[in-house]
């Protein structure tokens, strides 16, 4: 707090000093506007215009994208990596009986384009030389690189939700990372998935602070029939989960699939406010089972950074990766599993509602690097 | 934001400085080590590499053993680069001659498309426009409804209609017209480059409604995916530029440097902080000089002079350098400082800020300002003008008026003591590490702001990590939520709304 006080009188003092003395040298005041007049047009000022395409004030359900059947996991993995295998083309091309260097080389720029990271990229090929893998032309650097990704996933099997099935308990699954990755959607499409299966979720509107953010969830609560506790905008995000669970133990509700504001990692006391939410989902009968960070797929070495932090936060089980049928192709996660050892739960590979499937890291590495 | 990479640019820059000779050998390590650094910076493979060879050619054997500081020359050779690389010039905005300027916005799902458009409504305003904002992105589901919220802060009006976002759009530059506002801001929905039927749906709002600028909003956190994205919009609509959103994280930015490159267009705006006025055009050359760890002093003097009273802040600034100032004084200052946006960001702006302060700068959360506020207004103005005549039960009525505990009235009013001393022996220069008097600190900070030439440089990288004033920088106090600082909305104090 002092040293609030002390910046801001230092950054006070410079910036009259610079304001009042550069307004002199001009020769004019400074021109400032009257604070609370805002230049005046027809219609200004209020907060809706009052036009003629005035909406209603809730948007229609959008139109999702109608889910196409029930497809193949891998199929849909490998089809919507479609631009990331591109990356490895050039590998490829070089084909069973390729210069074993050339194949090294194109293997590090794919890799470094996919997002993977100098240092595991360098850990990665230097593993495949070792082996001396490129004796036997591309092919044996493929197949090579192939088991050391593998191995990289094997390190931390265990993909699956943890749920504890236990009378008394409500299980609380938290989305938690930075801003615009997915968090609500990936909720929303989760809930789906699980009502799907029939058993019962509720919603906690846990992001009190993005404007509209519980209205979206609202929708998605609509779309998948599921109860959806909310606060006011603005409000304490820790009550409304604890709200939640209590809701879900009156109702007999066994999950709780809590919603949180993005924040970046780097905000001390955005991150406080994390840990106080986690601590008060945990009270009984709540216990955190799953804390899922959600991870945008478009994102870059920054994802590792974020794992790290959110992890020493709040402790983090696993991670959601979100868009992944984009043109980006997530390669940061092998790192996240490398060096943080956390696993890859689920990934979305679409718009559509049930575009949200399991992690195969057997289908992932095919989509990259296989024939 | 760059710090990773200014730091890593440092260790490279550190390393050469104190060398008399560069051997090739020296200049290759260097060089492999910025390609590191850029690509852990996110900076797409084709633009590192192209980044190091332009450096390797600015600085040819020749050159080096010309100079006299080889070191010198090779972070020159970064630095020109780097200015090269983030699009050299600023974008001049221009405004269409029969209103209104129609921008659209476009780019992935998440990029902050939504939060962007209403901070441009916001930086429009402060330009002494009258800007509208349409909604068209009728996909994710209550997009509009945050539009709404968000354009209500920023006292900007929003039109939308449910339906087809092609006519949406239209009807909202039609309403713009009708209206009379001469800047008209086009919210789309985030969408993925290969999903053909979205991109030729971007494409035709476009087509109809022929905006003067074009932007694609990206995160800066964006990977190698960046220039694709970046290619494929172009490819569809023709960008002007590109808005960098989320540049308050520890991103490295890589997306930046890559972009203009890749696509041939600039970064136009940059977004820094959650608050609606963190929002501010991009300058290559200050960009520059912000990841060579220089401070950016020219944005900073401009944010002043944009948001600050003049008046005001001479007055009390004198009074804050004679010491004689009061509570209500600290109070009018914290609102001036408020005004310019978040305090982390302006610190961020300052030169000569360690890592530790900067890291600081992250901390300062603005609620504790509400607090502050609320215990001056609840004193009496004798009590604000002489603290030192409150005694023990005017203090429990203080915490009482305030909503805080005695302890936090005590901790204020310790402060409040601390700083008036602070201040009173940098009135009389006595600061360290501080040129004496107003004049020398107004000449230290045109000095700054010329930058550009190298001595100057070289001055800045070596005398950096020595702060202006640092005290070990600390945040105590209970860290408050936003929760905390939403709260004051509806309650008891409410500090005046940016304008």
């Amino acid at each position: 707090m002092l040293a609030l006080w002390v910046i801001v009188g230092v950054v006070v003092v410079l910036l009259a000093t610079v304001v009042v003395t550069s307004g002199r040298r001009r020769g004019r005041p400074v021109a400032h506007r009257a604070p609370t007049v805002p230049p005046e047009a027809p219609g200004g000022g209020e907060p809706v215009a009052a036009g003629s395409i005035e909406a209603p004030p809730r948007p229609a359900p959008p139109e999702e994208p109608a889910p196409a059947g029930h497809r193949v996991v891998e199929a849909t993995l490998r089809e919507r990596l479609g631009r990331a295998r591109s990356l490895f083309a050039p590998l490829r091309a070089l084909g069973a009986r390729g210069d074993g260097a050339a194949a090294l080389e194109a293997a590090e720029e794919a890799l470094l384009r996919a997002d993977v990271g100098v240092e595991t990229t360098e850990a990665l090929l230097s593993a495949v030389r070792r082996e001396q893998a490129e004796r036997d032309g591309a092919q044996g650097v493929r197949e090579a690189l192939e088991d050391e990704l593998l191995a990289v996933f094997d390190e931390n099997p265990d993909r699956s939700l943890r749920f504890d099935a236990e009378p008394d308990v409500v299980n609380v699954w938290l989305f938690v990372g930075v801003n615009g990755v997915g968090k609500t959607t990936s909720i929303g499409k989760l809930a789906l998935a699980r009502r799907n299966e029939g058993r019962s979720v509720l919603l906690a509107a846990g992001d009190t602070f993005r404007a509209a953010a519980a209205d979206q969830l609202q929708v998605w609560a609509e779309r998948a029939g599921a109860e959806i506790v909310r606060g006011a905008e603005g409000g304490d995000p820790s009550a409304v989960v604890f709200d939640a669970v209590q809701r879900a133990r009156a109702r007999g509700n066994d999950l709780v699939l809590a919603d949180t504001a993005g924040r970046l990692h780097t905000k001390v006391n955005l991150v406080e406010e994390l840990r106080k939410i986690r601590r008060v989902a945990d009270r009984e009968p709540g216990r955190v089972t799953e804390v899922l960070l959600v991870l945008d797929a478009t994102t870059g070495q920054n994802a590792l950074v974020q794992a790290r932090q959110f992890t020493e936060a709040v402790g983090v089980t696993g991670v959601v990766l979100t868009k992944l049928d984009s043109t980006a192709k997530g390669g940061v996660v092998i790192s996240i599993e490398r060096q943080l050892g956390l696993p890859v739960k689920l990934v979305g590979v679409g718009e559509g509602t049930e575009d949200m499937i399991p992690f195969d890291p057997e289908a992932f590495v095919d989509a990259l690097v296989g024939e | 934001m760059f710090d990773a990479l200014s730091e890593r640019l440092e260790r490279v820059a550190g390393r050469l400085r104190s060398r008399g000779r560069i051997s090739a050998a020296d200049l290759d390590a260097a060089l492999r080590d910025i390609r590191t650094a850029l690509l852990d910076a996110d900076v797409e493979l084709g633009v590192a590499r192209h980044f190091v060879e332009a450096v390797r050619e600015r600085c040819s054997a020749e050159a080096l053993s010309r100079s006299l500081t080889p070191g010198q020359q090779v972070v020159k050779a970064v630095h020109e680069q780097l200015i090269e690389a983030l699009g050299g010039e600023a974008l001049r905005i221009t405004y269409a001659p029969r209103p209104p300027t129609v921008v659209l916005l476009a780019g992935l799902q998440g990029a902050g498309k939504t939060t962007v458009a209403a901070k441009l409504a916001q930086w429009w305003r402060g330009q002494g426009r009258n800007p509208l904002l349409v909604g068209a992105d009728l996909q994710r589901p209550a997009a509009v409804e945050q539009l709404r919220i968000l354009g209500a802060q920023a006292q900007v009006s929003v039109v939308s209609q449910p339906g087809d976002p092609v006519g949406t759009a239209v009807a909202g530059v039609e309403e713009a017209r009708r209206l009379g506002r001469d800047v008209c801001i086009i919210d789309t929905a985030g969408r993925i480059t290969i999903d053909d039927a979205l991109m030729d749906e971007v494409r035709r709002i476009s087509q109809r409604t022929t905006p003067h600028y074009t932007f694609l909003v990206i995160d800066a956190m964006t990977g190698q995916d960046a220039v694709a994205t970046a290619r494929a919009f172009h490819e569809t609509l023709a960008l002007d530029g590109v808005i960098l959103s989320k540049l308050d994280s520890d991103a490295r930015g890589g997306a930046a440097l890559s972009v203009k490159e890749v696509v041939g267009r600039p970064i136009v705006f940059a977004s820094t902080g959650e608050k609606l006025g963190d929002l501010d055009l991009f300058h290559p050359d200050r960009m520059a000089d912000r990841i060579l760890g220089m401070g950016d002093v020219l944005t900073l003097i401009e944010q002043a002079e944009r948001t600050m009273d003049q008046d005001v802040v001479a007055r009390s600034a004198d009074r804050l350098l004679s010491g004689r100032f009061t509570l209500e004084d600290v109070l009018e200052q914290l609102h001036q400082v408020q005004k310019m946006g978040s305090l982390g960001g302006i610190l961020r702006l300052m030169p000569g800020m360690s890592k530790e302060l900067r890291q600081a700068a992250d901390q300062i959360d603005d609620s504790q300002v509400a607090q502050v506020e609320a215990i001056v207004r609840s004193m009496t103005p004798k009590e604000r003008a002489d603290p030192a005549i409150v005694d023990g039960s005017r203090r429990v009525r203080i915490a009482r008026g305030s909503g805080t505990s005695t302890q936090d009235v005590n901790q204020l009013l310790k402060q409040f003591r601390e700083m008036q001393k602070m201040m009173r022996s940098m009135g009389s220069g006595a600061m360290p590490g501080m040129p004496t008097g107003r004049l020398g600190r107004l000449a230290a900070a045109r000095q700054m702001a010329s930058g550009g030439a190298e001595e100057s440089l070289a001055e800045m990288l070596s005398s950096r990590g020595r702060p202006p004033a640092a005290p070990a920088a600390r945040v105590s106090g209970t860290p408050k939520g936003r929760g905390a600082k939403n709260k004051k909305k509806g309650g008891r104090v409410t500090p005046p709304k940016g304008r």
